[in-house]
């Protein structure tokens, strides 16, 4: 029979190593991509375009394929998603509507991506075929966007709630309207947490591959508008090494998706930060 | 004082944007019940539901193989997946110096931001062949050809058990740290010691908090794509062992929604019907053990 310390320190000491496990799992996920790709990048990896479906050349196709369709899915999700927050913290009270909309959004986050796919090639690809041009950017935008909207709602929300309500008070007790107030003095408080939301969102969307497979269409050529077919990195990433075999542009690719996940982190860490000081009061 | 025009415009916009989400909810359940509904309706949604053979090419469509292949493949990575992340979850709620938690959370945030295509990468380079080694070193006697490339439920459980830790972890973490004081300091105060107090009073306190992460964990296992289509071989038929290949609803829909059409085309939409209320009631679930916001998003 174990004594009661001994059983106790065991038991902790369980508890350790399985931390350091999981911490183990992903320094060696991203030291081993790491180590593997970043050989393969330099100039010309970037600036080259793709050959013979990827297995040689570079990544510069599908990394203007990226940037277009990030940018535009987070023109489209950051005013409506922040919009939305703003309604829901300083428009409205508790209420039928307000429990609908938040339900919504939860179903909304729960739905599987690959389910927001196939909403996205019916919706965007087939029946809207004449404006969005079919498999197209925009195409992939408007599924992206359906899909982080969730993400970004609440996290301006959550940043919106945490501006002190004597901030509020003080705007109004001086004369300024409902509308001067929250855009004079709430969102820039809340501005930060809002940014690191955002930035959620860009991680997400520029990681995201399955509902894309069904609606930006894959092409490597590089898109000339927001109406034709693309891919970003991680599509690309996905096709080249599950049709071509050629890992080492799979873990070029990753490698430069790893490192721009960490300076996303990075970044946001620095504005939560900001936020806590900027509310916490100087 | 007549309200200013901006005044009474501006809160309509931003009414607008807030029913988006509902209006989005509502277009995606309606195109997608629209387009597989067909395909239901036809073949009935049980004989879809439990029928053993996909073949496409024949206009054969039965399920069954890619709903057990996405229990087995869920369950055995929420297997290796729980008893780590609820560990790890003690560690950072109870355990850990303020420094060492303060780096572990980051990791996990981290752990959680990679792309899932990167962790099929990882997981066909390192985790397929070292099943692949497992599989025909000691147990090939046994084992059919097929079972011995590596790729199939178990390397496919392992990657996913690896992508569920982090919402597993943070939410564990907080349902701990949400345990009123009293409790620990009453337990302490009896001389109850630290690891006892944890198992007795602590996680039965936290229980519902945990099992929502772990359902919410579950739900992403379920939704996951990718990684599990690059490690899992992707065959549609029914497993025979941990090392059979195997093909997941979310896979069947990524892998041929490509060149699919017709009826074809029905079948994966009523793929994604029966994926979409799956999800539905593992939230309806979460939402029970919780009774607050369920889903998180990672």
């Amino acid at each position: 029979m174990m004594s009661m310390q001994a059983k106790e320190r065991l038991a902790k000491a369980v508890i350790w190593g399985a931390a350091l496990i999981t911490v183990c799992i992903l320094a060696l996920i991203i030291g081993y991509i790491l180590v593997q790709g970043i050989a393969k990048l330099s100039l010309s990896f970037f600036l080259e375009n793709p050959r013979r479906m990827g297995s040689e050349g570079g990544i510069f196709s599908p990394l203007i394929g990226t940037i277009y369709f990030t940018c535009l899915t987070m023109l489209l999700a950051a005013p409506v998603g922040i919009g939305a927050a703003v309604y829901l913290t300083e428009f409205t009270r508790e209420g039928p509507l307000v429990r609908v909309i938040r339900f919504a959004t939860d179903a909304l986050a729960g739905i599987p991506s690959i389910v927001i796919g196939l909403f996205g090639f019916a919706f965007f690809v087939v029946f809207l075929k004449p404006l969005t041009g079919g498999w197209s950017i925009l195409s992939g935008s408007l599924t992206a966007f359906c899909m982080i909207l969730p993400t970004v709602v609440r996290a301006s929300e959550e940043a919106i709630k945490a501006v002190p309500a004597a901030y509020r008070e003080g705007s109004l007790a001086l004369g300024a309207s409902k509308w001067q107030t929250v855009l004079w003095v709430v969102l820039p408080s809340a501005m930060p947490g809002i940014l690191t939301g955002v930035l959620l969102g860009v991680g997400r969307v520029i990681g995201e591959t399955a509902p894309l497979l069904l609606t930006l269409g894959g092409s490597l050529l590089i898109p000339r508008s927001i109406f034709q077919p693309a891919r970003t990195l991680s599509m690309h990433l996905y096709l080249v090494a599950m049709e071509t075999g050629e890992f080492s542009v799979a873990f070029g690719t990753a490698a430069v998706l790893v490192i721009v996940i960490l300076l996303l982190n990075l970044l946001s860490h620095t504005l939560m930060r900001r936020l806590m000081i900027r509310i916490g009061g100087r | 004082m007549a309200l200013q025009p901006q005044e009474k415009v501006f809160p309509l916009l931003l009414l607008i944007c807030a029913l988006t989400s509902i209006l989005v909810v509502i277009l995606v359940g309606v195109f997608v019940f629209l387009q597989g509904y067909p395909m239901l309706a036809k073949t009935g949604f049980f004989t879809f539901l439990l029928g053993r053979s996909w073949q496409p090419g024949q206009g054969v469509y039965g399920i069954l193989p890619m709903v057990v292949g996405t229990i087995v493949v869920t369950l055995l990575s929420l297997l290796i997946g729980v008893p780590l992340g609820i560990a790890t979850a003690i560690f950072l709620a109870e355990l850990a110096p303020e420094g060492a938690a303060a780096w572990t959370r980051r990791a996990i945030e981290l752990l959680a931001g990679i792309p899932s295509v990167v962790y099929g990468l990882f997981g066909m380079v390192t985790i397929v062949p070292l099943v692949r080694y497992i599989a025909s070193n000691w147990f090939g006697a046994w084992l059919s050809p097929e079972m011995k490339t590596g790729y199939g439920i178990l390397a496919a459980s392992l990657v996913l058990a690896i992508m569920i830790l982090p919402t597993i972890v943070s939410i564990s973490e907080d349902a701990l740290r949400a345990v009123p004081r009293e409790y620990k300091e009453g337990s302490f105060a009896l001389g109850v010691p630290h690891w006892q107090t944890i198992v007795h009073v602590l996680l039965p306190a936290a229980r519902s908090g945990i099992i929502a992460g772990v359902v919410l964990g579950m739900g992403r296992a379920i939704g996951e794509t990718m990684a599990i289509l690059m490690v899992a071989g992707n065959a549609p038929a029914l497993p025979r062992s941990i090392f059979s290949p195997v093909r997941t609803m979310s896979g069947n829909i990524g892998l041929e929604m490509g060149y699919a059409s017709g009826s074809h085309a029905q079948a994966l939409f009523a793929t994604g019907i029966v994926l979409f209320l799956v999800i539905m009631l593992l939230n309806g679930f979460a939402l029970l053990f919780t009774g607050r916001r369920a889903v998180r998003t990672p």
